[in-house]
């Protein structure tokens, strides 16, 4: 795997650890501009752990993070944002007792250019206008699929050059699990990038572009999505056919 | 922005919100006058009214703390403490000999922001050892930092004299006001304004001041990074809010309040001493907050108020109704006295679990409207549907 120009996010021999046990064993990946990747495995295969980790919340035990050729050692957690690595968190992180409208806003926190932030938040309101409609109500009071969406909307208000979602399925009724994807497709079409932590591994492939499968700790295939989808093995472990 | 008010609905609002603004001002304006009129012991009444109008300003202090950026404090009396005895120290004799004569009896102001600015540092102190608590475990940390202060200022009269111990300081002068003594009578339009009218407008304008700051805090960028991290610290991180800096803003700003509100008590009293300020004090001031209604200013008012006058009231009260009741004294009427207030706060709290004068968010939360919440859910699920047909 060699970094080419438009790499975004590498991700080389990186290892995790709590206390004495090992929850990453030194994995490697790469997203590139523009890409949906999805990582997906088994409950305690390590993927959320990746995940903090590449969002500052988890110190790693070794290896390197690199986003746009730099370092991220040295970026605090909430430095992150700043730099365009922007996560939609598990269970969605809703700020309950704030309007929707603020709950958008907040995602503009680290911005000042009034007019800009204005502006971004009438393209979330077109891309959901279920989002809109409720923009006065309290987060919190939403439904669980209209919350995502705000989560959604609130991370696009940071102007994301890298997208993180973790299990963005999570607790939601098939049906609304399938509305989620829609809405990653939407946002993938608005050119963001985005890395896609999921469990419901058949529809994170079938929206990604390309895929890294994890177990125990360790990447056991990485592949284009497509390529995934039909490869036995995977689909034995983890699309149950 | 998409939030567009009716201009003539909202100038009608402005105009409402006048004349009720003009109201209370007649009322607060003349109200010494009216309890001096209308009660034997009017001075004491007006004493009540001073005390509580103090303790708005401790309970919009601690609502910072608890309210905006949920943190449990119960030491928040620490930092009226401290308030106090900043001013104490460097207004009375006590350590006149030893400190510089340019910071000898400030001006009132410098006074003021010497006052909040002490404060907001111990406020500090106490918030970087605990960034990491939350909930009840924050709860006895600072549960303990508040007897650390009280048992510092009743031991810190030996080896070097610096609090007087458990007698406290005295000798405490009046607050100068623009070349007048607030400890005089001072003559105006031939009408004599006493020391306890006079701390009444001064404590009166400072705590409209502090009202004014705690609402454009609750209005601003900061104010919702306090709502945010209460909610969600992991996500509040995630949008770029520097978690430990705006917690301890909330702190140093939450003390500075109390820091104030501390420094007019001992010009008023003219004497501090530790046993003002137990763990007692502190419960009071939490259950202001939380009584009148965490989080929403005019809630915490009613609430200062209502906890600090009741038990004024009830003194009144409970011996002539015993007398009338029974006949004789048969309980001793400050035991009674608690025991009603503790009641009137069961009940309350019973009744109106999210205070007598919630947040509309916080009365969401305690009340959730579990139908409007399944018919969206139903909407969504049928929208989902459709679209995905």
């Amino acid at each position: 795997m060699t970094a080419s120009a438009n790499t975004l996010l590498e991700v080389k021999d990186l290892k995790v650890a709590y206390g004495g046990i090992h929850a990453v064993k030194g994995i490697n990946l790469e997203v590139k501009e523009g890409e949906l990747v999805a990582l997906i495995g088994a409950n305690g295969a390590g993927k959320t752990t990746t995940l903090k980790t590449l969002m500052g919340m988890v110190k790693p035990a070794g290896g390197e993070i690199l986003f746009k050729n730099q370092s991220t050692a040295k970026i605090e957690a909430h430095d992150y944002v700043r730099h365009g690595l922007v996560m939609v968190p598990e269970g969605r992180g809703i700020f309950g007792r704030l309007t929707v409208e603020e709950n958008l806003l907040m995602g503009a926190y680290w911005r000042d250019d009034k007019a800009q932030i204005a502006n971004d938040l009438e393209r979330v309101y077109q891309l959901f206008p279920r989002v809109k409609e409720r923009y006065k109500q309290l987060a919190g009071t939403l439904s669980g699929g209209e919350q995502q969406m705000v989560a959604m909307g609130r991370a696009l208000m940071s102007r994301p050059k890298l997208l993180l979602l973790d299990e963005p399925s999570m607790g939601l009724a098939p049906i609304i699990v399938q509305k989620i994807f829609e809405i990653i497709r939407m946002v993938a079409a608005e050119g963001v990038t985005m890395l896609l932590v999921e469990q419901n591994a058949k529809l994170a492939l079938q929206t990604a572009n390309r895929g890294y499968v994890m177990e125990s700790g360790k990447v056991t295939f990485s592949d284009d999505a497509a390529a995934l989808l039909s490869n036995e093995k995977v689909q034995q472990a983890y699309l149950g056919e | 922005m998409t939030s567009t008010i009716n201009s003539a609905e909202f100038r009608a609002n402005n105009l409402k919100t006048t004349l009720v603004l003009g109201v209370i001002a007649v009322v607060l304006a003349i109200l010494p006058w009216a309890l001096g009129h209308f009660f034997e012991s009017g001075n004491s009444w007006l004493r009540a009214v001073d005390f509580a109008l103090l303790y708005i300003m401790l309970a919009l202090g601690l609502n910072i703390v608890v309210g905006y950026a949920g943190l449990l404090d119960l030491g928040y009396i620490a930092f009226y403490a401290v308030g106090a005895y900043t001013f104490a120290l460097l207004n009375s004799p006590h350590l006149q000999a030893v400190i510089p004569e340019w910071l000898f009896q400030p001006n009132f102001f410098v006074m003021m922001l010497i006052a909040a600015f002490v404060a907001g540092v111990f406020g500090v102190l106490l918030g970087s050892p605990t960034l990491k608590l939350r909930g009840d475990y924050l709860a006895i940390v600072t549960l303990g930092f508040g007897e650390i202060i009280r048992i510092f200022m009743n031991n810190l009269d030996r080896p070097i004299n610096i609090t007087n111990g458990p007698q406290g300081i005295n000798n405490i002068p009046a607050v100068q006001f623009a070349g007048y003594d607030l400890g005089r009578p001072i003559e105006f339009l031939g009408v004599s304004f006493e020391k306890i009218h006079l701390y009444y407008y001064l404590i009166l304008a400072m705590c409209f001041f502090i009202i004014f700051v705690s609402m454009r805090l609750q209005r601003s960028r900061i104010g919702r990074a306090w709502v945010a991290i209460r909610e969600d610290e992991i996500a509040a991180n995630a949008m770029g809010i520097n978690t430990r800096n705006v917690k301890l803003l909330a702190f140093a700003m939450g003390a500075s309040f109390g820091g104030v509100a501390g420094a007019l008590f001992a010009s008023f009293q003219g004497f501090v001493s530790p046993e003002s300020f137990t763990l007692m004090e502190s419960i009071m001031v939490l259950a202001m907050v939380v009584l009148g209604g965490m989080g929403n200013i005019p809630g915490v008012i009613l609430g200062a108020v209502i906890v600090s006058i009741t038990p004024e009231i009830l003194r009144d009260v409970i011996n002539p109704l015993q007398q009338a009741l029974v006949g004789r004294k048969v309980v001793d009427p400050e035991n009674l006295r608690m025991l009603i207030f503790g009641l009137a706060m069961i009940v309350i709290m019973l009744v109106r679990p999210a205070g007598l004068w919630p947040s509309k968010q916080r009365r969401a939360e305690l009340a959730p409207k579990t139908k409007t919440i399944s018919q969206q859910e139903n909407d969504s699920l049928q929208d989902a549907e459709r679209n995905h047909d």
